[in-house]
């Protein structure tokens, strides 16, 4: 399995999405080919109502911990309820340019 | 002082702080450039780091507030987030009034 789809099984499993994209952004970056270093990540889910973005972002963080551990470097993350998603027009933003500080670490 | 103690004093002697790949002016990472240049839009004085020149920050910051990943801002002392947190309050216009009532307080 690489590692979007292990991203996508642990998230599903540990947030109940209503929607779930995760995106290999690693081409965007100074990184070789098939790196599966840099990811997005678009996580809709009611689970998220009470909690604040910060709180959000631990939680995948703290999911993802053994892909940030072997070699996942970068992680955007996206998290909204429904509500905020829909209140969004259910986008989901663009990633940055890389400037090349990928190389030290 | 450890290096625990200095990232401290660092975020608390600061109304606002960014630890960042790179520096404002020349930023090492699209998501450090990003998040700098929502702090720099606000057009308030803040504070930052070069995490590339200083190895002991790159290794412990992330364990001074559970954060595994660069860029990170505080805010009067508080971890605010990192990149897509800070445009997303950026957006929202609530960035440039954290901003000014941390650099009142601290003032």
């Amino acid at each position: 399995m690489n590692r979007k789809a292990r991203i996508e099984e642990a998230l599903k499993d540990a947030f109940d999405p209503m929607h779930l994209e995760v995106v290999d952004e690693s081409h965007m970056h100074s990184v070789p080919a098939g790196a599966e270093s840099h990811f997005k990540v678009l996580l809709v889910s009611e689970s998220f109502a009470d909690k604040t973005l910060v709180a959000r972002h631990r939680l995948l963080n703290r999911t993802l911990s053994p892909e940030l551990e072997g070699g996942l470097h970068a992680l955007a993350l996206h998290t909204w309820t429904p509500e905020e998603w829909f209140a969004k027009g259910g986008k989901v933003p663009e990633s940055p340019p890389c400037q090349g500080g990928s190389k030290a670490g | 002082m450890d290096v625990l103690e200095r990232i401290g004093e660092q975020v608390k002697s600061n109304p606002v702080v960014i630890y960042m790949k790179g520096t404002p002016q020349f930023p090492q990472c699209g998501f450090s450039m990003r998040a700098s240049a929502a702090l720099q839009e606000c057009g308030i004085p803040f504070a930052y780091v070069n995490v590339l020149q200083d190895p002991e920050i790159f290794e412990n910051l992330p364990r001074y507030a559970d954060w595994p990943t660069f860029p990170q801002i505080y805010i009067d002392g508080e971890l605010v987030g990192g990149c897509d947190i800070t445009l997303e309050l950026h957006a929202g216009g609530q960035l440039k009034s954290m901003m000014e009532e941390a650099a009142a307080k601290h003032a």
